[in-house]
């Protein structure tokens, strides 16, 4: 199945689908079979090649569904048959999915350009070469990965794929797994991780198993066949699925309360931050609602639910946001908060809105991250130089712990990274949602459904806003502006075009993305229609609000004011204030000018409203007290010591005495000695008879004949 | 005028018995032997007059098998009795009990 071979005529390439897997299978499997051999250029080329033709496979998914909108599934195998339960390996090919799969091999075919040149620094960086080869694979793996969740057509395969790359976004959180605090930050990290991803699947696990209880099939479309009248019989049951479903959202999708593991995954190398934990991954939970979405639009319940998460977390995580000095964190904390922008969508029913935002951010957040990467290389270069400078290194011995992801260690890099400049702040714009950039049109629509469909969660998500064009501001004032604050960011230099291009094409995509789905055309909404008009009870409850939502003047001004107003804040703090405050003397001046004037509320954020340590004290802590005493005193003094060592040991060694005494010796034996001395007993008896004496035998023989022959003749 | 097979008949008995007696009595190995033989030839004396007495020919068939058998068993029993008397000196049965249990 070629390319070359797809008939010239035929605009159906549906049957195409399996190579958006098999296709990063095949460079994985390159690169791990002779990779080794290989020099980084061609490792790397191999990888991008094969994401890149996934992209090309998705533009003929495409292209095909232009023709057919309606889309179709794609068998491939049977994987389980169980009775009743009938799992296949197939794709869902619909306007919903390829539209994922061509933002997914899209973003992830520039990222993994931008790892070529960002990991051939980075393995020096970190001292160990050979693990170039190793990003590429457990990269192509998560593209795989994804694309098993974005194709998949049941729950159960889509499971599969958000296993996979849970289990990739855990190998690359740890990819320097023997760095990070103490040797063992960058591990905890990709544990905690985990972990807490598994508390989300643990969700997801429980809404399948209620699914196949009630509906008996995990195919998205028979599932969604049925639930008009599941609706009417058991609507509990669809509340819990969908329920567990957002337990699982939570989790993937990093939102309140199981987000944490989000920030700490910047522990990965930037690559990987932008393409798994800010672009596609954590994406997946707002495509499991959409997908879902005949689902939760039976119970407004948990709509609503799902809505005041999004919500919630959106505003929550923005301000944590304001207050964060490493470059990644701010980004990574900015990318939960709009992660809750799209859940809240989604949850509210404006599925479009929410995929749109999905779609966009995954251009300008890819953009930012990979930008911020390419800033930390730059500083990292300029570091390097001092190393190698004797007289520039005596000077700033002062500063021997030296972090170059911490802003405060940043400044002035406007001049000396102008590519990188400018496309961060493209970036920043668009995420801050100024128009007419790609972040303004999404997230506008996202406000303008639910200044229609729920007040409470606009009002949070405006307040959002206006704090992420805040944050936003600081970042680009503190990182570019100014003077530099230390000798790394004066001697920073440009990064390599190889970064530089995947970096211009997505600023492209940043500012013009708006162009898919602007208010007057809906040319996305029109287009994801397809995938969403098939359910008649979805289009009853909230096409129908979402057709008669025009574009509003009054909210998208409210939002672009809003967001002005920010980042001129941001402007007199951190360019003019930040200015007069480094004229104090080191020991004096508040290292952020926002300090000074929120006081004890930046420390709040500053320290992320201490809910790790909230976790720590009211889970963590009560959690390993509970394992340690089950591992100490339970299992090693109760059940090994006590338990084995006592009740086991003695109970056998007493059960041992007593069939080896009482039954072998006293019964067994006994029967055996007894046996013997009665047959020689009855030996001594009989060995009388045995006199030796012929005439006695004689006649016995005699007397013999006699009875036999008295028997014979009386009988 | 014939003897009545009777006759021949308490002759077998009584010869038999003597010779049982002699075998349960004496203690002279050659005595007892002897005594067998006539238990046999009382036995023979039975078969003829019953081949006689019924026309039968495979009763004195029999005897001569048996008379056969006897030649052979004094053939044996006296090569024992010789080999016996060459050990112990004796052919008194109640001296050879070397098989009492």
């Amino acid at each position: 199945m070629l390319l070359s071979e797809v008939p010239a005529g035929g605009a159906q390439f549906f049957y195409l689908v399996p190579w958006m897997v098999f296709l990063p299978l095949i460079g994985l499997l390159i690169n791990i079979i002779v990779g080794g051999r290989l020099s980084e250029k061609w490792i790397g080329g191999i990888a991008s090649a094969a994401t890149g033709l996934a992209f090309v496979v998705a533009v003929f998914l495409a292209i095909s569904l232009v023709g057919h909108p309606e889309g179709t599934t794609v068998p491939l195998i049977d994987w389980i048959t169980i009775g009743e339960l009938r799992v296949r390996w197939g794709f869902q090919v619909d306007t919903l999915s390829v539209t994922m799969m061509l933002m997914v091999s899209f973003v992830g075919t520039l990222i993994h350009i931008y790892a070529i040149g960002y990991m051939h620094d980075d393995v020096r960086h970190n001292g160990d070469p050979a693990r170039y080869r190793r990003f590429f694979v457990f990269f192509n793996l998560f593209v795989l990965a994804m694309m098993v969740l974005v194709s998949a057509d049941n729950y159960l395969m889509l499971f599969v794929g958000w296993e996979g790359v849970g289990l990739c976004s855990y190998l690359l959180i740890g990819f320097w797994y023997e760095k990070g605090e103490k040797g063992i930050g960058n591990a905890l990290a990709a544990k905690k991780a985990f972990i807490t991803n598994r508390i989300g699947d643990f969700g997801f696990l429980l809404a399948a198993f209620t699914m196949f209880g009630i509906f008996r099939t995990f195919d998205f479309e028979e599932v969604f066949k049925q639930v008009p009248q599941v609706a009417e019989l058991f609507p509990i049951a669809i509340l819990m699925i969908t329920l567990f479903m957002l337990l699982g959202v939570t989790g993937k999708s990093a939102q309140l309360p199981l987000y944490v593991w989000l920030p700490d995954a910047m522990a990965g190398p930037t690559p990987v931050s932008a393409l798994i934990h800010a672009a596609t991954m954590v994406t997946a939970g707002v495509y499991l609602v959409a997908r879902s979405f005949p689902l939760y639009a039976i119970v407004p319940a948990a709509q609503n639910t799902v809505a005041i998460v999004g919500g919630a977390t959106a505003l929550f995580a923005a301000t944590i946001g304001l207050a964060q000095f490493d470059i990644k964190k701010v980004l990574a904390y900015s990318t939960i908060s709009q992660l809750g922008f799209m859940v809240a969508a989604v949850g509210m029913g404006a599925i479009v809105a929410g995929i749109f935002h999905l779609v966009a951010h995954a251009f300008f957040k890819a953009l930012l991250f990979l930008s911020a990467g390419s800033v930390i290389q730059g500083v990292e270069r300029g570091e390097h130089h001092i190393e190698h400078d004797p007289k520039l290194k005596k000077a700033s011995k002062a500063h021997a712990h030296f972090d170059p992801q911490d802003m405060r260690n940043m400044g002035g890099l406007r001049t000396r990274m102008k590519t990188t400049f400018w496309v961060y702040i493209i970036g920043a714009l668009a995420l801050s949602g100024i128009p007419p950039l790609a972040g303004f049109w999404s997230k506008d629509e996202i406000l303008l459904e639910a200044s229609h469909l729920n007040p409470l969660v606009y009002y949070l998500l405006v307040a959002a806003a206006f704090f992420t064009a805040f944050y936003m501001g600081r970042q680009v004032l503190m990182v570019f502006f100014g003077e530099p604050r230390s000798e790394a960011a004066a001697h920073a230099t440009e990064s390599p075009l190889v970064m530089t291009v995947p970096l211009m094409i997505l600023a492209f995509f940043s500012a013009f993305g708006g162009l898919m789905n602007l208010p007057w055309l809906h040319t996305l909404g029109h287009w994801l229609e397809h995938t969403i008009k098939i359910e008649e009870a979805v289009k009853e409850v909230k096409l129908g609000a979402e057709a008669a939502v025009k574009f509003d003047w009054v909210v998208a001004s409210i939002s672009t004011a809003l967001a002005l107003i920010a980042i001129g804040l941001a402007w007199w703090l951190y360019e003019r204030r930040y200015k007069e405050l480094l004229k104090l003397p080191q020991a004096k001046r508040p290292d952020d000018p926002l300090r000074g004037i929120l006081g004890p509320v930046f420390r709040l954020l500053e320290h992320k409203y201490w809910v790790d340590e909230l976790y720590w004290a009211v889970i963590l802590n009560p959690y390993i007290a509970l394992s340690r005493f089950l591992a100490e005193q339970v299992d090693w003094r109760f059940w090994h010591d006590w338990f084995h060592d006592q009740v086991i040991l003695r109970g056998y060694n007493a059960l041992a005495r007593l069939l080896s005494v009482q039954i072998d010796l006293g019964v067994i034996d006994a029967i055996a000695n007894w046996i013997g001395e009665v047959t020689q007993r009855l030996a001594n008896r009989m060995r009388l008879i045995q006199s030796g004496y012929v005439r006695n035998y004689a006649l016995s023989v005699f007397l013999g004949v006699v009875i036999i022959l008295g028997y014979l003749i009386l009988r | 005028m014939s003897v009545p097979l009777a006759y021949y008949i308490g002759l077998s008995a009584i010869l038999f018995t003597i010779g049982a007696m002699g075998v349960l009595i004496r203690r002279n190995s050659i005595v007892i032997f002897m005594s067998v033989e006539l238990m046999l030839n009382a036995a023979n004396l039975a078969f003829v007059a019953f081949a006689r007495s019924y026309e039968a020919i495979s009763g004195q068939i029999f005897v001569f098998f048996v008379m056969t058998v006897a030649a052979v068993e004094v053939a044996v029993g006296l090569a024992l009795i010789v080999a016996i008397f060459h050990t112990k000196q004796s052919i008194d049965v109640d001296q050879m009990n070397s098989l009492r249990g």
